[in-house]
């Protein structure tokens, strides 16, 4: 059962977190979260976490979080990709561990820090430094490195393309907004409206209570305590004058109606009933089904939750109508809406293979907080903030069931089922 | 039952020391003697090709000689002729026909490293426990069993004075990196490393070793005038001349390397006969059987109170003292520490002065980046309470001011469990008062730090009235783990470092006010022995601290505080010392420089050209000394050795004059009395002399028997 979730303040690559690594932010989020719950390390059995780009001199992320202080050293930890999922996927990976008798608490989430990308040296490069260190003479190091040329030296920088066909993200978003006639304006709107439900869950505080502040700068005394990419103050028009970035000419995916490269943590604490009970922990929710989805990558990249949505509904023995609540993540408001499309028109259903749509996207009871268009969007870490702000909401509002849909790089979807058990 | 085990194995014989009922291992003349007798054995066995000594001491090898024998010392020819036992046995140890491994693991100092040196071949393990030196100098001696003389031989003179002439402890890797030992080994494998070089030492001989040190400063006369006259300054600039021992070691190194072993060997033990019946070894000594027996006091009677195992400690204030205090505790107790202020850019600001400790220890090589990562994850902050329901022991550091801090005392209790130990680093402020109307006061103390906290190396435990045997012992445990000198003191205004302080503060603003010059003041009390005169000390305070302390104790204690009237005008005009930028002193970037006339000016007066400084001297002293003896007669703290202790580690009062009331002692009562009474007759009765002093000096009596 999920009892809390915590995460940093999703900021921006390259603003608050410009010097600080993922597995920083990571033992940040999952140290704040112990102290707030009041649970002591050593209760805690397994710590897994997501992580899309590892750093080379950090593989093993979720090690280092499980090596903090505050945990006897004896606690095992695995670091997971799948893609944007991959807290989620941690998450259902700590439920199963429980549900399996492998452990009672487990502690799950996932990191990302955009700001700290491992930038490579050409494959030309790199054969050179290896031969170079394995070198046995001053003479031969100086010929191997003589054989360097200035075109070696370019770097190579990870790009967010699919390995499969080469095709961005953005790219994809743009072909899917063509295919499924999602419209600029209509793109833009749900960009205006993700910004100000974020800037007003900041304001009333239903955000900010899932955040640990961070003191950051020389001193530690500049705190970020809120999102910074949330536009409190955007409108339609401001939106509506962006260029489009992958078709200029044609397209209508802009960086406004985009999720912006964030760094940030998020993480969840899971913990058996009866050992909830024990330690005197109120939980928020379980998880009550969950899917994974996969399509061609070369075809619609972002529809894998046409797909694993209907499956984990049907696993959750529970219909569309039995939602109260929604988290959509967001990586393009054309990615959205295009999930929303195929959810609710009976052409896709009969692709999906069902016989009826799921049904409309009641927007009053989807991301009622905005999402990660303005929320911002850590690959790793985007799972693990879904999953709290919506069992928090959940328990706020009384609501049995909830969903999360995540659409993830490789063509995959992600869905997961949420069942209020607070008490 | 004899201290050394001898099995053997292949030839080579492994001697086991093992002083038996003692914790660690020291070299008593007994122990000296047994082996000697086991050598003399292994020498005559034929079937005998080498020797290891290894410890049977858990991480420990030898912690010195017998202090116990040396304290016995009544005489300088006594110590001399100690010496040269030592130096003898030592000696035939170094001509031993057979080739003699040491394996060391754990502390190996004082007469246990001159044995090191005088064997064949060192190893030693890269545990962090072994450290290798001759800390002698730190209680008024010097290595006197050739350690003067082999040191420099093997790693040169200049890398020996440094350890010599400082007292040194040098981690292992250290010692090999100087070649003090031969050979760095993991734990695992010292013995079979040590068995396999007596092997091959036995074989093919103990290898030949180039000469140390290099060649300009260590193997020519003149570089080596050089060293000498180097360090010669260096040690009259750290100990202004009242610590005889560094400069007596230099002494006998130097008359060694220059006229040879026999010579230096002479002069060690002359020399050291002489510094241990002086009075300055005899006062480090003592110090360091008080300190020692501190450490096992948990101030009430053993068996009496349930000590609380802290992990989780929660500071409330993060300020200067705060971030200290949280600082502290995670790099020595290795404890969480959570910050608490009233805003999150306060409380970061505080982490990142807690966070400077680690960063100190960091810079000094004290601690590893990869400790320094999993320290600093220990410390963590938060505006509001959470964080704070399962602490053991919540530290308050917040204003001096009984409100505000009664009032975080309710939140603490809202909010804490009901095992955890509350506690106040007031001050001034009497703990009965903040703990009024406390749901709990048994557990609620005073633990006063002081200022800078990683630094100052005493802590003041003060139990309120109600406060309950459980919580003394747990603060008073707790400040020990964090390398803390600690001495309970009763709940009295000043507790006792602020209360024998600030009379000695007051009268330098007396002197001050009457036209003795800043420096003059302060350089008076630095030649006395300590470490910063009392202007220097008031402008690294604060003046808005110290007048409103001053003020405290002034309505305690009435006219014998009476102030001075200059603090309260430096506060007046914005000058509060170091902090401000300005105060009696001049600071430039952040250095003291010189007196500030501004602040001549403000007091209204002009410096004199010429002063008696004896009697500055005198009055300062006096009145210190005074007081000490009317707290220790209010019962303030519980025994000379505490009041003694705690002036030393907490003023810096010099340790040399072994404390405020041993001095007393060594002045005698009746002189104290004569001079304070012909001050009181000139100043006024500030200076009249406490009962207590009046009734020694008439019977005699001292503080100390011995």
């Amino acid at each position: 059962m999920i009892v809390a979730g915590l995460r940093t303040p999703f900021a921006k690559s390259g603003t608050v977190y410009r010097d600080v690594p993922a597995v920083d932010l990571a033992r940040f989020a999952a140290r704040e979260l112990l102290y707030r719950v009041g649970i002591e390390g050593p209760e805690v059995d397994q710590v897994i976490m997501g992580q899309v780009i590892p750093s080379v001199l950090v593989p093993n992320l979720a090690r280092e979080v499980s090596l903090l202080p505050q945990f006897p050293r004896t606690v095992p930890a695995h670091s997971l990709n799948r893609a944007c999922a991959s807290a989620a996927q941690a998450i259902t990976n700590a439920h199963e561990q429980i549900l399996l008798g492998h452990a009672d608490a487990v502690l799950a989430g996932g990191a990302e820090s955009l700001s700290d990308i491992p930038i490579l040296h050409s494959r030309r490069m790199t054969q050179v430094l290896v031969a170079a260190s394995k070198a046995k003479s001053l003479g031969e190091r100086i010929r191997i490195f003589a054989s360097v040329r200035p075109r070696d030296l370019v770097p190579v920088s990870p790009a967010i393309a699919e390995p499969s066909t080469g095709e961005s993200m953005g790219q994809s978003a743009e072909k899917m907004a063509k295919e499924n006639g999602i419209s600029r304006d209509a793109q833009d709107r749900f960009t205006l409206m993700s910004h100000q439900r974020a800037a007003a869950g900041t304001a009333d505080g239903r955000l900010t209570a899932e955040i640990a502040p961070w003191f950051g700068g020389p001193g530690l005394d500049q705190v970020t305590a809120s999102d910074n990419g949330i536009r409190t103050d955007t409108t339609l028009d401001a939106l509506a004058q962006l260029r489009p970035v992958f078709d200029r000419r044609y397209g209508s995916v802009t960086a406004g109606n985009s999720s912006p490269l964030t760094d940030g943590a998020a993480a969840v604490l899971l913990v058996e009933q009866a050992k909830a009970r024990a330690l005197g922990l109120r939980p928020l929710t379980t998880i009550r089904s969950y899917a994974v989805a996969a399509v061609d990558p070369g075809w619609q990249l972002l529809m894998g939750p046409a797909w694993a949505v209907p499956l984990a509904l049907q696993r959750a023995r529970i219909g569309w109508g039995d939602l109260g609540l929604l988290e959509i993540h967001e990586a393009f408001a054309a990615q959205v809406l295009s999930n929303a499309q195929a959810w609710s028109s009976r052409a896709w259903a009969a692709r999906v293979g069902r016989s009826d749509p799921l049904g409309e996207v009641d927007w009053e009871r989807a991301n009622v907080m905005g999402g990660s268009i303005a929320i911002g969007h850590p690959f790793g870490a985007t799972g693990a903030r879904l999953v709290t702000t919506l069992s928090n909401e959940m328990v706020r509002r009384g609501v049995q069931f909830g969903l999360i849909s995540i659409c993830a790089q490789g063509g995959m979807g992600f869905a997961m089922v949420l069942e209020n058990v607070s008490p | 039952m004899s201290s050394f085990s001898l099995a053997t194995t292949d030839g080579i014989a492994i001697l086991t020391l093992d002083v038996s009922g003692e914790p660690v291992n020291t070299l008593g003349s007994a122990v000296i003697g047994e082996l000697e007798a086991t050598l003399a054995r292994v020498r005559d066995d034929a079937g005998i090709r080498a020797v290891v000594l290894l410890s049977g001491k858990p991480d420990a090898f030898v912690a010195g000689a017998d202090i116990h024998e040396f304290v016995r010392i009544r005489a300088a020819d006594e110590g001399t002729a100690l010496a040269r036992a030592g130096q003898e046995a030592l000696d035939r140890l170094e001509a031993f026909p057979k080739p003699v491994v040491i394996a060391i693991h754990g502390a190996c100092v004082g007469l246990g490293c001159e044995l090191a040196l005088a064997s064949s071949y060192r190893i030693a393990t890269d545990s962090p426990r072994t450290v290798i030196g001759l800390p002698e100098v730190q209680i008024g001696i010097f290595p006197a069993a050739g350690g003067c003389q082999r040191l420099p031989r093997r790693i040169g003179v200049k890398a020996a004075l440094d350890i010599i002439l400082a007292g040194r402890t040098e981690p292992a890797a250290k010692a090999f990196r100087l070649g003090l030992v031969d050979e760095l080994v993991p734990p695992s494998i010292l013995k079979s490393t040590a068995l396999a070089a007596a092997d091959r030492l036995a074989r093919y001989g103990v290898p030949a070793r180039g000469a140390a040190g290099s060649f300009w400063l260590d193997r020519n006369p003149l570089g080596r005038r050089i060293v000498y006259a180097a360090a010669r300054k260096q040690v009259l600039g750290k100990t202004g001349g009242h610590y005889p021992a560094p400069l007596a070691a230099l002494d006998a190194v130097r008359t060694g390397l220059e006229w040879g072993m026999r010579a230096g060997l002479r002069r060690e033990a002359e020399l050291f006969g002489r510094l241990a019946v002086g009075e300055v070894s005899r006062n480090l000594v003592r110090i360091f059987f008080a300190t020692t027996a501190l450490k096992k006091d948990d101030g009430v009677p053993a068996g009496t109170a349930k000590p609380r195992e802290v992990h989780r400690l929660g500071v409330v204030g993060s300020g200067f003292m705060g971030s200290g205090i949280a600082g502290t505790a995670v790099s020595q107790a290795g404890v969480e520490a959570r910050l608490k202020d009233a805003d999150l850019p306060r409380v970061g600001k505080g982490l990142n002065a807690a966070l400077g400790v680690l960063r100190g220890q960091l810079e000094r090589r004290r601690i590893s980046r990869p400790e320094f990562r999993s320290r600093s994850a220990l410390l963590t902050g938060s505006a509001d309470w959470r964080g704070f329901e399962r602490a053991d022991l919540v530290i308050e550091a917040v204003f001096e001011d009984l409100a505000v801090k009664r009032k975080v005392f309710a939140e603490m209790e809202e909010v804490v469990g009901p095992e955890a130990i509350l506690a106040s680093n007031t001050s001034t402020i009497p703990i009965a008062k903040i703990a009024e109307g406390a749901r709990h006061p048994e557990r609620i103390l005073g633990m006063h730090y002081f200022s800078p906290v990683e630094k100052m190396p005493l802590l003041e435990v003060i139990p309120g009235a109600a406060t309950g045997p459980d919580a003394i012992v747990t603060a008073v445990r707790f400040g020990r783990r964090m390398g803390k000198t600690v001495i309970v003191v009763a709940d009295r205004p000043g507790f006792w470092i602020n209360r024998i302080l600030f009379p000695y503060l007051n009268e330098a603003g007396h002197l001050l006010a009457e036209g003795v010059p800043i420096d003059v003041i302060d350089r008076t009390m630095t030649r006395f022995g300590l470490p910063v005169g009392p202007i220097t000390l008031l402008d690294e305070v604060g003046m808005d601290v110290g007048l409103k302390a001053s003020q405290v104790m002034h309505s305690a204690f009435g006219e014998r505080m009476q102030p001075g009237p200059g603090v309260a005008r430096m506060v007046e005009a914005g000058r509060l010392g170091r902090k401000a930028g300005k105060g009696f002193y001049l600071y430039h970037s952040g250095h003291k420089t010189e007196p500030d006339p501004a602040a001549y000016k403000l007091l209204g007066v002009t410096p004199l050209a010429t002063v008696d400084a004896e009697l500055v001297e005198q009055r300062l002293v006096l009145i210190l000394l005074n007081e000490a003896a009317l707290a220790l007669a209010d019962g303030v703290v519980r025994s000379p050795r505490d009041g003694d202790i705690g002036a030393i580690y907490g003023i810096g009062y010099p340790p040399f004059r072994g404390g405020p009331l041993r001095y007393i002692d060594a002045l005698g009562p009746a002189q104290v009395v004569s001079r304070l009474e012909s001050l009181a007759a000139r100043y006024g009765p500030r200076f009249d002399p406490a009962p207590t002093l009046v009734e020694m000096a008439r019977s005699g009596a001292r503080y100390y028997v011995d």
